[in-house]
């Protein structure tokens, strides 16, 4: 890019119904009709048929929209939809079961990951509903680190809330993934 | 509503040239929170995402002048690297009491001076640290220290059209302890907080204390009280008259307030209790 001029993500003409492209998934979507204030996780939720994050506090307090943009996790509520075009969003519905390729729209959905079996296994699951936003922030912790200890577990899961206090049991579904996974090394 | 996501500096500032309404993105850890619940509607907004001069920490300068360099869009995540913790502890110390991972990975140090809450979890590491603030427009740069740019809550000296590029940290041979009290280990706003800093090679001893006024509060006879005070030579064990005074002056420079947080009885006690819990562990670690 040259000059002095910034690009627009869009053009700064009507205050809603602007157009552009979020790659969710692997996926290039076009976003219509939302409003410019629309976090990204309303856009998600609301334009992009992907309920997968959950909307709740909207003030990045309990984790349950938690995605992640260019591989950082994040809470989809305190992102801007529109100041997110260029950038890698994976949801809970575009995690890839180990050995399947990312964006294999047979398997995405269909297979579960190794978290979510084991989230079903350990009975880390009750209302369901701050699942998904563990799952993510699950995956996105073993992803970086393949054998937390206890401490670096609950650090990494501070900022995700369950209500149904389940705690003991999505700890123990983290257990179990790195058991499986260590084995399989 | 506009928004733009410039990838030069020079554009941003120029784009902030053109229209000062543009509300400056950040992480949008404040930002969005206002604009989820209506308190807050941009006219539009710039965002620092893809600005990668923003992005960048390096250090300048050797000795007693070097410096660490952090673009303003630095999240707390990257200020918990190893090599920048090693380089200034309390900073990593502090970042890591903020939020939660999702949070830390998103909020950046630009934002928290930005926004300049009287909680924010950086400002009394900086002010402690004896930091500078480094400011761009279209007439120019300027630098001030953190002191001066944070004039009260969520106030700076930050002018129409101005953003704010980078922040430089000195660094100090020495100790460095961050303490904060709150209801939680995480995912809490500070009822109060502490940064102090020893600086063996100068002799300089800093307290920072947040949440219990306007702005950090910061006091140069209490500090230079201490440093009259202590044995730099021997380092012996500290002595424990030493460090209870030491917390009763600071608590004493606080001007904290009653809030749904907590009382101002409870933040003057709880700084005084974080200063001499501070010092003591600093000395200890010399």
């Amino acid at each position: 890019m040259t000059g002095a001029t910034p690009t627009p993500a869009r053009t700064p003409d009507a205050d809603a119904g602007a157009v552009y492209q979020l790659t969710v998934n692997g996926t290039p979507l076009t976003v219509e009709g939302s409003r410019p204030t629309d976090s990204l996780l309303h856009v998600l939720r609301d334009r992009l048929g992907l309920p997968g994050a959950k909307n709740a506090c909207e003030q990045g307090e309990c984790g349950s929209c938690s995605v992640l943009v260019d591989g950082m996790l994040v809470c989809a509520c305190l992102e801007l939809a529109e100041a997110a075009v260029g950038c890698e969003i994976t949801t809970v519905e575009g995690l890839t079961p180990v050995g399947a390729e990312p964006g294999d729209a047979a398997l995405t959905g269909a297979v579960l990951t190794d978290v979510q079996q084991a989230m079903i296994e350990a009975g880390g699951v009750q209302c369901g509903f701050c699942t998904p936003g563990f799952i993510v922030a699950i995956q996105d912790l073993l992803g970086r680190v393949p054998e937390p200890g206890p401490l670096e577990v609950r650090e990494a899961l501070a900022g995700n809330l369950c209500r149904c206090t389940g705690y003991g049991r999505i700890l123990a579904a983290i257990e179990r993934v790195v058991a499986v996974r260590g084995n399989g090394r | 509503m506009t928004v733009l996501a410039p990838t030069r500096l020079d554009d941003a500032v120029a784009a902030l040239a053109a229209d000062s309404s543009l509300t400056v993105l950040a992480g949008g850890t404040d930002l969005m929170v206002a604009v989820n619940y209506g308190q807050y509607r941009p006219a539009g907004v710039l965002s620092l995402r893809r600005v990668p001069e923003l992005h960048d920490w390096h250090v300048e300068g050797e000795g007693s002048a070097a410096h660490v360099v952090l673009g303003a869009a630095t999240s707390y995540t990257t200020l918990l690297d190893p090599a920048l913790a090693a380089l200034v502890p309390a900073l990593a110390q502090a970042s890591r009491t903020v939020g939660s991972p999702q949070i830390r990975n998103t909020g950046t140090i630009g934002g928290n001076l930005g926004t300049a809450s009287p909680a924010g979890d950086t400002l009394p590491v900086l002010v402690a640290l004896d930091a500078t603030v480094e400011l761009a427009s279209a007439s120019g740069r300027r630098r001030m220290p953190v002191s001066e740019f944070v004039t009260g809550p969520k106030r700076t000296a930050l002018a129409p059209g101005e953003l704010v590029t980078a922040v430089r940290v000195p660094i100090a041979r020495g100790p460095q302890e961050f303490l904060k009290i709150g209801v939680r280990n995480a995912m809490v706003i500070a009822v109060a907080n502490c940064a102090l800093v020893l600086d063996l090679g100068r002799r300089h001893l800093a307290c920072a204390l947040g949440s219990v006024g306007p702005v950090p509060m910061r006091d140069r006879d209490a500090e230079r009280w201490a440093e009259a005070r202590l044995d730099w030579d021997g380092r012996p064990a500290l002595d424990h008259a030493l460090v209870d005074d030491f917390g009763r002056r600071m608590a004493t420079i606080s001007r904290p307030i009653d809030d749904h947080r907590a009382t101002a009885a409870y933040r003057r006690h709880a700084v005084e209790v974080l200063a001499r819990r501070a010092l003591a562990r600093a000395w200890v670690a010399t």
